[in-house]
């Protein structure tokens, strides 16, 4: 299926979570810090929250969303 | 029900092996339970499964119990508030609302304790079992090599998933001493089906008394520091999988007023909390393995739906599961080098990004938070109040709400869906 990460079109396969799909698109950062520093998830299982990103318009955790074709996800921070 | 407000006898926090234990003991009682997990797929963490890694055999029919009425199962469901006895506030991807509950069996599980070392901040570092999740979400691992290091059996766990998924593990550093492996591996064989295990100890590349010093990397991880026998090397990598075993998830328990004991939910008999009708299960009262959360749930079910008896005959059992969690614990202590290995330059605080060295000068957790704002970002102090609780043994913070960050949408569900009442 086709997701759009920061507008780019990636192609994933189903059922993998939007964390997983990072990877498809090259870099696997999900955020950047307060102080500019990349970062990536961490803890993969909705505890650290460095996995938020904008996703269809809301702020959700990468690591416990599934894709959905046509999902929007935008890097946050 | 209003769209505001849901109800129901029976509501089990965690679908993981105790949630879905006491979820059975429900349903085979007829009672309407209300199974709720954050997670979008059932399993906790041991049986978390997603595309290519199918859920293991004991867990099916476990699983299956979820589609079965009258039992309701509430995925990707996380809770905000609990504002009133009986009563949380909840949101999924959708929306909030009240859900309003006679009894309440918690098996929030544990997470991973994770603390600080140079570099523990690039893409590219994850926890032990976090890789272990994040392949099982259907990251591609194919072609990199990858460490893992940090302490406990989940490191095994992981580099054999690393390995499934086509990963070169190109080392395997526990932090306890070979001694203390050694006599954990050896005792293995009382409990059945860790034989395993303890075989998979002896695997060649598994190194005993090491642990990474530092991650290194400009904008993601090229390369490890490890140090064995007092000498260090470099080790390139593509990716560091690294953790220090497990601590109890307490927050909901906590605020909802339920006494805590050595970090854990404390539980008598029946897995009774000091809260009367809310019940403890799994490994938020303990670290102890899927075994041991599993008889607790269930006698937390039975004990829920008024099967006394058949709770009581599980005690054996419980013992020894309890016995297998005593050794687990005392074989993988953390050696007191590893709190001493962030720099004072180190990120203590990855949500607000405060230093190691601009939290110590503190007398506590509170004060800490107060002048430094960490622990006051999104992950409300998980990681960095637990591993300042490791580094300078200050007590956990009272949770506050919002439990998670949460819509503004579904704060004011309290105040504009009414209270409890309906
Ligand atoms: C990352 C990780 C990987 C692991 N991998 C293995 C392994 O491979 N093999 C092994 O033997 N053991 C593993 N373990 C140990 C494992 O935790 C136990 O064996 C077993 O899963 C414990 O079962 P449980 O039901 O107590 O909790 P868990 O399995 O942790 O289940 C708890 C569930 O509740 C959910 N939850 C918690 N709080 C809330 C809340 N407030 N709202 C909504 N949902 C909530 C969690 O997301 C989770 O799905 C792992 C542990 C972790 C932390
Ligand atoms: S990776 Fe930690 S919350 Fe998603």
């Amino acid at each position: 299926m086709i997701i759009y990460l920061d507008q780019h079109a990636v192609e994933v396969p189903g059922g993998i979570t939007v964390a997983a799909a990072l990877a498809y698109a090259g870099s696997s950062a999900s955020r950047r810090s307060c102080t500019g520093q990349h970062r990536a998830p961490f803890c993969g299982m909705g505890v650290c929250q460095e996995c938020r990103m904008q996703i269809d318009g809301q702020r959700r955790l990468a690591c416990q969303t599934l894709c959905r074709p046509g999902m929007q996800v935008e890097r946050s921070g | 029900m209003n769209d505001w407000v849901d109800h129901c006898d029976l509501l089990i926090v965690g679908a993981g092996p105790a949630g879905l234990s006491a979820a059975q003991a429900a349903a085979e009682a007829g009672v309407a339970a209300v199974v709720l997990d954050d997670n979008p797929r059932p399993g906790g963490q041991v049986w978390r499964h997603g595309p290519g890694f199918a859920p293991p055999r004991p867990a099916r029919p476990l699983l299956s119990t979820l589609a079965r009425p009258p039992l309701r199962y509430l995925p990707g469901t996380r809770i905000v508030d609990a504002p009133e006895p009986g009563v949380l506030l909840v949101e999924d991807e959708q929306r909030g609302w009240l859900l309003r509950y006679r009894q309440l069996i918690l098996c929030c599980g544990a997470r991973e304790l994770l603390l600080p070392f140079p570099g523990w901040t690039l893409p590219g570092v994850t926890g032990v079992g976090a890789l272990q999740a994040l392949v099982k979400g259907g990251m591609p691992l194919r072609g990199e090599r990858v460490v893992v290091a940090g302490s406990g059996p989940l490191l095994l766990a992981s580099a054999a998933t690393a390995r499934q998924a086509g990963a070169t593990v190109v080392g395997m550093f526990e932090q306890a001493p070979l001694s203390q492996v050694r006599r954990f591996a050896l005792n293995l064989w009382r409990w059945p089906g860790k034989a395993a295990q303890a075989a998979a100890l002896a695997r060649r590349g598994y190194r005993p008394g090491a642990w990474v010093v530092e991650a290194l990397g400009t904008d993601a991880l090229q390369a490890v520091r490890v140090q064995t026998n007092g000498r260090v090397r470099t080790l390139v990598c593509d990716r560091l999988a690294c953790a220090f075993g497990l601590v109890a998830n307490t927050e909901l328990a906590s605020m909802l007023g339920c006494q805590l004991s050595a970090g854990t939910v404390a539980v008598g008999a029946g897995q009774r909390t000091s809260v009367e009708g809310v019940y403890a299960a799994g490994e938020c009262t303990g670290v102890g393995g899927n075994e041991l959360a599993r008889v607790e749930g269930r006698i937390a079910g039975l004990t829920a739906t008024g099967r006394h008896a058949e709770a009581a005959a599980l005690a054996g059992r419980h013992r020894r599961w309890q016995a297998f969690a005593r050794q687990l614990q005392a074989s993988f202590e953390l050696n007191p080098a590893i709190a001493q290995l962030a720099r004072p330059d180190t990120l203590l605080c990855r949500c607000e990004d405060v230093s190691v060295a601009e939290v110590a000068g503190h007398t506590g957790w509170a004060q800490a938070k107060l002048h430094t704002r960490c622990g006051m970002g999104a992950c409300q102090g998980r990681v960095c109040g637990t591993a300042a609780r490791a580094l300078f043994g200050w007590g956990p913070g009272n949770p506050r709400a919002p439990l998670v960050p949460a819509r503004v949408a579904t704060l004011g569900v309290y105040g504009t869906g009414g209270t409890g009442d309906d």
